[in-house]
């Protein structure tokens, strides 16, 4: 038998799907099925019957979707840039996008790679099965956008430590608002909480006061 | 069908329920290329998304490609029923 099998007969379509999955080890949510061949009825003169025939492939993992759904686009848009195999994070997949083509995919703000990391982990999920967190970045932009957002979040406490007054930061996305959060963990004096609804929600820093209770709302 | 076309059928593609009944259409507008998306009308929720939010995500990489042909793009998401 071949290494690469992937067709299987049955006596119904079903039975052929199950003994796929059966040796195939996964799930019915984790492949393709395609039916090749429908049974035929009983002979009516005698004839054999056919058996349902099916390919059953394995789908592609979360990673492997969004890097095929990016490159897609890369090639469409014509940008010369590279997009880099998938890599995992704590919550799911990282996939970085370089060259010079790339900074064109970044935005005002990184809001054209918010779309374009959006839309991918919608494809990735669907194509998957697969639940996962997708961040895409361009040339390194997230690390950069993160280190930008770290000092200008220990900036602001440091003036409401220090004069008392509570700052509202710039709207930011979920994904950016945890980077300053998380920056501001346990920074004396001061606690962090969000505001309002996307796309509007934002940071606010206030001062902790006496003994009021340090609010630890990441969100 | 331009590039930009390409692309916007290519995104709502991949994120409906019924990718062979994408179809766009391209009209000029002056300096802008119009682009209509038209998607199967269980999908129209699909690629408009909460509060607009998929549409606008589309809006912004056909803007990409319409910027790298110097040109000015309006994607439309017209409702058949009309």
């Amino acid at each position: 038998m071949s290494v690469s099998r992937d067709e299987w007969t049955a006596e119904t379509v079903e039975e052929a799907v199950a003994r796929a999955l059966a040796e195939l080890g996964l799930p019915r949510e984790r492949v393709d099925v395609e039916v090749l061949e429908e049974p035929s009825a009983a002979g009516l003169f005698g004839f054999a019957r056919r058996p349902a025939r099916v390919r059953v492939r394995a789908r592609p993992g979360f990673g492997e979707a969004a890097r095929d759904f990016l490159r897609a686009v890369v090639d469409f848009i014509g940008l010369p840039a590279a997009v880099r195999e998938p890599e995992a994070t704590e919550r799911g997949y990282l996939v970085r996008v370089e060259g010079d083509g790339a900074a064109e995919l970044i935005g005002r703000h990184g809001h054209t790679l918010d779309a374009l990391q959006q839309l991918a982990e919608v494809y990735a999920t669907r194509r998957s099965g697969e639940r996962a967190a997708l961040l895409v970045d361009a040339n390194g932009y997230r690390e950069r956008r993160a280190a930008h957002l770290e000092r200008l979040a220990r900036r602001a406490a440091r003036q409401v430590a220090r004069d008392g007054k509570e700052r509202r930061l710039e709207a930011m996305t979920p994904y950016e608002r945890r980077i300053v959060h998380l920056a501001l963990q346990g920074y004396p004096g001061v606690y962090t909480e969000s505001e309002g609804e996307d796309p509007f929600r934002r940071v606010v820093i206030r001062p902790v006061k006496g003994e009021a209770a340090e609010a630890d709302d990441v969100g | 069908m331009s590039r930009v076309g390409d692309l916007v059928a290519f995104l709502a593609r991949s994120i409906v329920d019924y990718p062979d009944a994408v179809g766009v259409r391209e009209t000029e507008e002056g300096e802008t290329l119009l682009v209509e998306l038209l998607v199967a009308q269980a999908d129209l929720g699909k690629v408009i998304g909460r509060q607009g939010r998929t549409i606008q995500a589309i809006r912004q990489l056909a803007r990409v490609a319409g910027h790298r042909q110097k040109r000015r793009v309006r994607v439309e998401v017209p409702d058949r029923r009309a």
